[in-house]
């Protein structure tokens, strides 16, 4: 079913027919969350109604890590096989994944400012997020750096899979090092330690990010395959004399 | 009405709780509507040069 959803004219068939479905189902499923959220969700014994926060800066942070995995996956699949769909699937992501990043970045300094008393700290958790931040502002620049995409294409993706170090390390960088970020409480070998009334519309509203990650990879992955084909068009339309000497066999 | 004041003052935390959902909407609508529009460009762009040159349809 990949390597069919592969083919760039299958793909826009199938992403196609799923567009649709995603484009109600995550205004709906983030309105159900945002709702949970801020009305239904209990204020924390400890920090009050500032624990809403966590809703909109939890989800932020675990997309930031599965957007750089998938952007990373991609970019492997891209320098073995050489398939063009993966490289267009990873710079199509890394925009989204960089965006979320941010969002964990600020929200986590606005939610930090009152329960810690500060804005900032150069903490483990706090800095490799914000490599990892860096992370994909590199891969983006490199990918658009070359004339050549593809020489381009190829460096981000070797950029994207040294990256992948930094995954593990934000994970357990509340558990390695004595961090003021406190430790994972809801994905734990032992079950979450958080109460089902924060817990239920912290899942809604990771679903919400999800299915908006979602809907806009295809777009963004339609978006390129169209500008590819319109790119193609143009040069099968007007068809320039290659230059007089140039050596076809030359990259 | 005091009811929707004192739930919009979020416990004294307004400033931090209402900032922070601020900057989500803003940041992740933002990268939501350069999508589409460059979505509708690109589809754009298509239609004309396929409309220039009936080749395929």
């Amino acid at each position: 079913m990949i390597s069919r959803l592969a083919n760039p004219t299958q793909f826009m068939k199938a992403s196609g027919a799923v567009l649709p479905l995603l484009a109600v189902a995550m205004p709906l499923v983030l309105l159900v969350g945002l709702y949970l959220a801020l009305f239904v969700a209990p204020p924390d014994y400890q920090q009050g109604e500032s624990v809403r926060i966590m809703y909109v800066h939890v989800p932020a942070a675990w997309l930031a890590l599965f957007v750089y995995l998938l952007v990373a996956v991609a970019s492997g699949v891209a320098l073995v096989w050489r398939h063009p769909l993966a490289e267009i699937a990873a710079q199509s992501a890394a925009p989204l994944g960089a965006a979320f990043t941010l969002v964990c970045l600020l929200t986590g300094s606005l939610w930090g400012r009152p329960m810690w008393g500060t804005w900032w700290a150069w903490d483990a958790r706090m800095t490799s997020v914000l490599v990892l931040f860096f992370l994909y502002l590199g891969y983006i620049a490199l990918a658009n750096a070359f004339d050549d995409p593809g020489r381009g294409g190829r460096a981000a993706s070797v950029l994207a899979l040294v990256g992948i170090v930094n995954l593990p390390i934000i994970k357990f960088s509340v558990d390695w090092w004595n961090t003021l970020h406190q430790a994972e409480s809801v994905i734990r070998m032992s079950g979450p330690t958080i109460d089902m009334s924060m817990l239920v519309p912290l899942m809604v509203m990771a679903f919400g990010y999800l299915l908006l990650f979602a809907t806009l990879l295809l777009v963004r992955i339609r978006t390129a395959l169209n500008e590819r084909r319109a790119r193609a068009l143009q040069l099968s339309a007007t068809p320039t004399p290659s230059p007089a000497g140039a050596s076809p066999v030359l990259q | 009405m005091s009811n929707f004041s004192q739930w919009a003052s979020m416990g004294g935390y307004a400033l931090f709780v209402w900032s922070a959902y601020g900057v989500a909407v803003v940041i992740l609508g933002g990268i939501a509507l350069q999508s589409w529009r460059r979505y509708r460009a690109s589809l754009r762009a298509l239609d004309k040069l396929q409309g220039s040159s009936r080749r395929r349809s």
